[in-house]
């Protein structure tokens, strides 16, 4: 570790160090990585953490190294645990299993059949990560690295080649070099709209002042979405290397990466990452004797969704209330501080470091004409391998949700998939073979986002979908334009009153009029796009609000109030277990006879219906 | 430590050492140290910062994480983002909420629990997702909820087990 204290000096003492890092690496490849992200934390990883820990120093092995790394993507199936040489994929690893992986797959070279993926449709084990279904289809060009790395170690990132784009880039390119090689990989905006990345560093670069900032958007509010969180607390480097290009190319020796409160690991991960680089003079003055200053701070967002959008953002960074403003003047004449300011998201700087690693025509190789790269896509909901998944974009929903994700849980059946987050809508089955393409999802009524996907079911209401990100939506509008605080609510109550059966059929033409007002009369990107979750279900799914409104009947069995749960005498063995259980007192019954439920206490819980183990509790 | 002691000052300025023209950094501060933004702390911000109280008041009212009332001792947090949802998260509010008495973002009159919701901690592999303190339970259902959370009360000292499947 010594040649990592001092600070490097020039672009060949960094070259050198990185060799060298490199070097020890290759000889030194026997490891357990261990998932460390928020959800293999929450089923127990970081004991599985402190056990592997214990062991290894009561053995007194020290070749074996240890790495907490970032989300390895499976999360469904945590805690994960890769054992390297040889990629082999240990899941749902519980504490007791440590002593038997070091025994026998460490010191042996066995693997232990009992804590591989068996895959939910073939029912067939796999041994080395790679040749699981749900990896194989990906690209994992990003998330690959995760895999890699422990985020603590800047060491660990410099030997895969980190920060070399960066020191590349301020010791031997120009400006315009960099930001034309940027706009030749046609290399999109990851944080919603699209916007090609280069021509926003160019606007910024073109625009002259004394001083301008680049910032990483990493408040991603979208519900259902974890994408950029998994790379700052997995790789926080690439973001800080990201910003390093981005800030040289515009002429930026400021960097700021606004982040959002719910997100403590990443604040400390990222904290770390910036002090680290610091130390070996890759942030701050004159890095490497380059003559190029940049610096990078934190800024830590609140809790409030508007902020992800960019003049909210700045705003917020300014400390003011996080209302968004009229646009022009653009980000890049006046942005924060008054000053020209360019803002990426975090996986867009994250994808700016690989496209000079693979030249910016390999990099554009990837993808579809329009839409260049991969994406991180977080496959959620009703799916069996629920997690992160980073594919070419253009791929088709199905390879994504059936071929990667193993299809819908419990053998159900798919009904929609929502992509976009609030400001996205519902897919129908007949548009599953739609490549995931800004276009074409645009086209479809909804949009790439950030690259939430939550896959649904038949048990899954879309008049309630709708709903709920009104609702979401109605809580997070800013409040500035009339149109936007009031119309979401007036579409909102015209859904309350149809998910109650109390809705018209003139609701529905009603709910489509305001939708287009809204749409048509609001500043900022929240209120615009507030519409497509409604005038996308109704365009897919409008049978299941005429169902809700010409029939009081909620197909999926969500809504309610047109729902109401009884109990089958002839199965009902009068066992108690409901009546006990039911939190409202609404199960009357005789031990040993059929019960019966009061429907005028029943809350519509389902406790009852959880509890019986007979199947006598039907739901109507 | 007290927020209705005498003279602040020495609070206050440890409270705003890395004020830099934005007063939300601030409140993070005030918010880690008491867990909420008290009144009188508030008050002697505003003055050490020259913002106004109006404006310091607005900014604590517009973002969601800062609170001006004293959370419970334990802190039961539901998801409620899109991938909980649809895994049925507003059963556990309810079945919570009927539970301790209290509407999500109160607290009970004993202070001894504050029931939150939030909009995804982007966990959503383990949806729906309550977290109690800091102990994660994946995959809740009503009836599960109760359970958990009659064992966790009775014994609360436990902390940091593993989400259970
Ligand atoms: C209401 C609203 C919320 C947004 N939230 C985010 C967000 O959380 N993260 C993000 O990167 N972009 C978000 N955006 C998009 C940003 O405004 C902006 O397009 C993006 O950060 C630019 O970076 P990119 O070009 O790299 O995508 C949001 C936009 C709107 C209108
Ligand atoms: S939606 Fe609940 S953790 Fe993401």
């Amino acid at each position: 570790m010594s040649f990592l204290q001092a600070r490097l000096r020039s672009p060949e003492q960094f070259a050198a160090m990185q060799q060298k890092l490199r070097l020890r690496r290759e000889s030194n490849e026997r490891y357990v990585a261990i998932c460390g992200d928020t959800g293999c934390a929450a089923w127990g990883s970081k004991n599985i953490r402190a056990v592997f820990q214990e062991k290894l120093d009561n053995l007194g092995v020290k070749e074996i190294a240890i790495r907490f790394t970032g989300c390895l993507g499976l999360c469904e199936y945590g805690p994960i645990v890769v054992v390297f040489p040889g990629e082999i994929f240990y899941q749902r690893v519980k504490e007791d299993d440590v002593e038997e992986i070091l025994r026998e797959t460490f010191l042996k070279g066995k693997v232990i059949q009992r804590l591989l993926y068996e895959d939910p449709l073939s029912d067939k084990k796999y041994v080395r990560a790679s040749e699981i279904p749900f990896y194989r289809g990906q690209k994992r060009l990003l998330l690959g690295k995760h895999w890699k790395i422990d985020p603590v170690r800047i060491e660990d990132y410099l030997a895969i080649g980190g920060y070399s784009a960066a020191v590349e880039a301020f010791s031997g390119l120009d400006r315009e070099q960099i930001i034309e090689e940027v706009k030749k990989s046609r290399l999109r905006g990851r944080g919603g709209a699209g916007f090609p990345a280069g021509l926003k560093w160019q606007e910024c670069y073109e625009t002259p002042a004394d001083k301008k900032y680049i910032i990483c958007n990493a408040d991603e509010g979208d519900p259902g979405a974890f994408m950029d969180r998994s790379i700052l607390e997995g790789n926080p480097h690439s973001i800080l290397e990201g910003l390093l290009v981005g800030g040289y190319a515009v002429g930026a020796e400021e960097g700021l990466i606004y982040v959002r409160a719910e997100y403590p690991t990443a604040v400390e991960k990222l904290k770390l990452a910036i002090s680290q680089a610091e130390e070996l003079g890759l942030l701050g003055d004159n890095i490497l004797d380059t003559g190029f200053h940049f610096k990078v701070s934190l800024s830590i967002g609140a809790g409030a969704f508007v902020c992800g959008e960019t003049s909210a953002l700045v705003a917020s960074v300014e400390g003011r209330v996080g209302e968004p403003r009229q646009k022009p003047p653009h980000l890049a004449e006046n942005g924060l501080w008054g000053k020209p300011t360019v803002i990426n998201n975090a996986e867009t700087l994250a994808n700016v470091p690989l496209i000079f690693r693979l030249g910016s025509e390999g990099y554009g190789r990837i993808g579809t004409e329009n839409s260049r790269g991969t994406k991180i896509f977080s496959l959620v909901g009703k799916v069996n391998n629920t997690g992160l998944v980073e594919v070419p974009l253009g791929m088709t929903l199905r390879e994504i949700i059936f071929d990667i994700g193993g299809g819908i849980k419990e053998g159900k059946k798919f009904k929609a998939v929502q992509t976009g987050g609030p400001s996205g809508g519902c897919l129908p089955e007949s548009l599953l073979d739609l490549p995931t393409d800004y276009e074409d999802l645009n086209a479809s009524g909804s949009m790439m986002g950030s690259g939430g996907m939550i896959v649904m079911d038949e048990d899954t209401c879309m008049v309630d979908v709708a709903r709920y990100f009104l609702r979401f939506l109605k809580d997070e509008s800013c409040g500035k334009c009339f149109s936007c605080r009031e119309g979401i609510g007036r579409m909102l109550e015209l859904i309350d009153d149809i998910c109650e059966g109390t809705g018209s059929p003139g609701h529905l033409e009603f709910l489509q009029e305001v939708a287009r007002a809204v749409k048509d009369s609001t500043m900022c990107g929240l209120g615009q796009t507030s519409v497509n979750p409604v005038l996308s279900t109704i365009r897919y799914f409008e049978d299941e609000y005429r169902a809700h409104i010409e029939e009081s009947r909620c197909p999926a069995g969500v809504c309610k109030d047109l729902i109401r749960f009884e109990i089958d005498k002839e199965l009902c063995n009068g066992c108690g277990a409901c009546l006990k259980s039911c939190p409202a007192e609404a199960i009357e019954g005789e031990r040993k006879k059929p019960h019966g439920i009061l429907d005028w206490k029943c809350t519509r819980c389902g406790i009852c219906l959880e509890t019986c183990a007979q199947g006598a509790v039907l739901k109507k | 430590m007290s927020a209705k002691g005498h003279c602040l000052c020495g609070e206050i300025q440890e409270l705003t050492r890395d004020f830099n023209g934005s007063i939300i950094g601030v409140l993070h501060n005030i918010q880690e140290k008491y867990g909420y933004l008290p009144e009188n702390i508030l008050r002697e911000v505003a003055k050490e910062t020259g913002f106004s109280l109006i404006d310091v008041y607005s900014v604590a009212t517009f973002y969601k994480a800062f609170k001006l009332e004293p959370k419970g001792k334990h802190v039961v947090c539901v998801c409620t983002g899109t991938a909980c949802h649809v895994r049925g998260s507003d059963k556990a509010v309810e079945e919570l909420s009927r539970m301790l008495g209290v509407d999500p973002g109160d607290t009970t009159s004993d202070g001894q629990y504050s029931l939150e919701t939030v909009n995804c901690l982007g966990a959503c592999a383990l949806a729906p997702l309550v977290v109690v303190d800091d102990h994660y339970q994946a995959q809740v259902t009503p009836a599960k909820v109760r359970k958990m959370f009659q064992e966790y009360a009775a014994n609360s000292s436990e902390a940091n087990l593993p989400a259970g499947r």
